[in-house]
């Protein structure tokens, strides 16, 4: 390798480091986006023009051609794509990388004289296959249950026994080929489809409250896919940034069970389990009361602070910047409002900010749960749109409840509670709301947007 | 087992890397607001996307006539662009969001 491409690499590698530092702080995240995306563009250009190698032009014309095809589809989807469908797009995407990696594997171990080959290479070159290909189909199903095309948890008996002894049979496939040596396409192909069938078998119990846990794992494995072919090839910046990858997104992936009080294990083996039917709890939990837009209208207005809750409901309806008027409106009419923002509100940790942000909610309106716990108990009014599991008092004193321990939103400490649904269904971790039975609960049932614009609307005639 | 140890003593250099590139990356992380997981999540997506430089060295090594060789490198460097630009690309659009408010 010449120098100049190793000094472009060690460049690119730097650019990985710093702009994974700078992206950790609010005010620098955007340049170290920027300086990261630079280092790459110079990592991919550097690659295929320094080397030593006699290629024919019209291999440089289909590199070409592959990469523009590639950015602009890729360009295209990130600009179109709306801002809920952010969990979606990142699994897609990572999905892609996956494919990448095992699609590399292939060619190399089709390319390579497997009997002459030392079993370190060959293992290297397999592995790269394998986990490529279960980020890919398992990221792809992760996209599926996200957008609400795969719909099934299935749970049968004993799951996990079959899921790892099928893993395990594909390890072992793969340990006979670098044992043996035996340079067969069909044994190939058929440790790509148990790599394939596992992604789909490791994804398809998990819940969907548990998702974002899944896609940041998944994002994590393919960071270290292509660590792996970064090995294959002695390439620094592909082995460093892979790493990089992986262990922060295994970091990210436990932060964020942390956040939700479930330990990744429990995400990966035991799935949620819904107790009861809603139809039974309703009965057990007493009744709900519900309310009128112009009722909630007047209640806000006489009040001196107002909480507002916002939930994936709110960005479902397309509501963000109806709740945005709403807030201004109350805050010139000297309401004192703030937004709550659970730590996995939305669909993965952070994802209710850019859904605000993208309505231009001002940052320091949004109140992270440690900082605003404290405040309800002087809270008038808590309006709760589209949120459910992040406000379930389940949390705190139902020991048999799955989400029982993960940190909510005191909401039941305010004076008034109104909660906006569309319907009584229960939430996305499937299990029902004793808050919605609660004396000091009153039910807005409508539609997100349609029930925020009434209010707007009755405000200003008052 | 003796693999693993010759595997070892052969690449003690990347051995290296790989733990202190593992430090580096749990470092990097760790102690960042919940504000930024979605982006940071997102750009770390992007950055997985360095597979694409060894989708490049497969297309510059094939044989032009080695027609699946160029088919399979030639979609392994679509998606591979496509992680890459699409990640950067949305991430910067999210960014670019909690900026403008200051």
């Amino acid at each position: 390798m010449s120098v100049t491409l190793s000094i472009i690499y060690l460049i690119a590698t730097v650019t990985f480091i710093v702009g994974l530092k700078k992206l950790g702080h609010p005010d620098t995240a955007k340049s170290g986006n920027l300086i990261a995306a630079s280092g790459m563009g110079l990592a991919i250009v550097g690659t295929i023009f320094i080397h030593d190698l006699e290629v024919p032009t019209i291999i440089y014309v289909l590199i070409g051609v592959a990469i523009l095809v590639g950015s602009i589809i890729g360009w295209l989807i990130a600009i179109k794509v709306e801002m809920t469908k952010m969990p979606e797009l990142v699994s897609l995407f990572n999905g892609f990388g996956g494919a990448s990696a095992a699609l590399i594997g292939i060619v190399e171990f089709g390319n390579a004289d497997i009997s002459a080959t030392s079993a370190s290479i060959v293992a290297t070159i397999l592995a790269a296959i394998i986990i490529g290909a279960i980020t890919f189909s398992g990221s792809l199903m992760a996209y599926g249950k996200l957008n609400g095309s795969v719909k099934s948890v299935i749970k049968i008996p004993q799951y996990n026994i079959v899921n790892n002894i099928f893993i395990i049979g594909v390890v072992a496939l793969a340990a006979y080929l670098v044992a043996t040596g035996i340079d067969s396409s069909i044994l190939l192909y058929a440790l790509v489809a148990g790599g394939l069938v596992y992604g789909v078998l490791f994804v398809m119990p998990i819940g969907g409250a548990d998702m974002p846990v899944v896609i940041s794992l998944l994002n994590s494995l393919t960071g270290i896919a292509a660590a792996i072919t970064g090995v294959l090839y002695d390439n620094m910046v592909m082995l460093v940034g892979g790493i990089l990858v992986g262990s922060a997104g295994i970091i990210l992936t436990i932060a964020m069970c942390v956040a939700m009080n479930r330990t990744l294990v429990s995400v990966i083996f035991g799935s949620f389990t819904a107790t009861g039917g809603p139809e039974s709890a309703n009965k057990a939990m007493g009744s709900i009361k519900s309310t009128t837009a112009s009722d909630t209208a007047i209640m806000m207005n006489y009040a001196t602070n107002v909480i507002i809750v916002p939930g994936y409901g709110l960005a479902v309806a397309q509501a963000q910047h109806v709740i945005h008027e709403l807030e201004e409106l109350l805050t010139s009419k000297g309401v004192n409002v703030k937004y709550a923002v659970h730590p996995v509100a939305g669909r993965m940790p952070g994802h209710m900010n850019v859904l605000l942000a993208e309505s231009n909610v001002e940052y320091d309106m949004l109140v992270e749960m440690d900082d605003i716990n404290p405040q309800f108990n002087n809270t008038d009014v808590v309006l709760v749109v589209g949120a459910n599991d992040v406000v379930n008092p389940a949390a705190h004193n139902d020991p048999s409840s799955p989400i029982y321990g993960m940190p909510i939103l005191d909401v039941e400490n305010a004076k008034h509670i109104v909660v906006n649904k569309r319907s009584m269904n229960v939430g996305y971790a499937g299990i029902d709301n004793e808050l919605f039975y609660n004396a000091k609960t009153a039910m807005l049932f409508g539609d997100a947007k349609k029930v925020l614009t009434d209010l707007v609307s009755e405000l200003k005639n008052m | 087992m003796e693999e693993l140890i010759e595997f070892i003593s052969n690449n003690l250099q990347i051995v290296y890397i790989i733990i202190l590139a593992i430090f580096v990356g749990v470092e990097l992380i760790k102690s960042i607001p919940a504000v930024l997981h979605t982006p940071l999540m997102s750009g770390a997506n992007a950055l997985s996307g360095v597979v694409i430089v060894g989708a490049i060295l497969v297309m510059l090594h094939s044989d032009p006539t080695d027609y699946l060789a160029l088919a399979l490198g030639f979609v392994a460097v679509v998606l591979g662009i496509l992680n890459v630009v699409g990640g950067f690309a949305v991430t910067n659009r999210m960014l670019e969001m909690f900026k403008k408010k200051k």
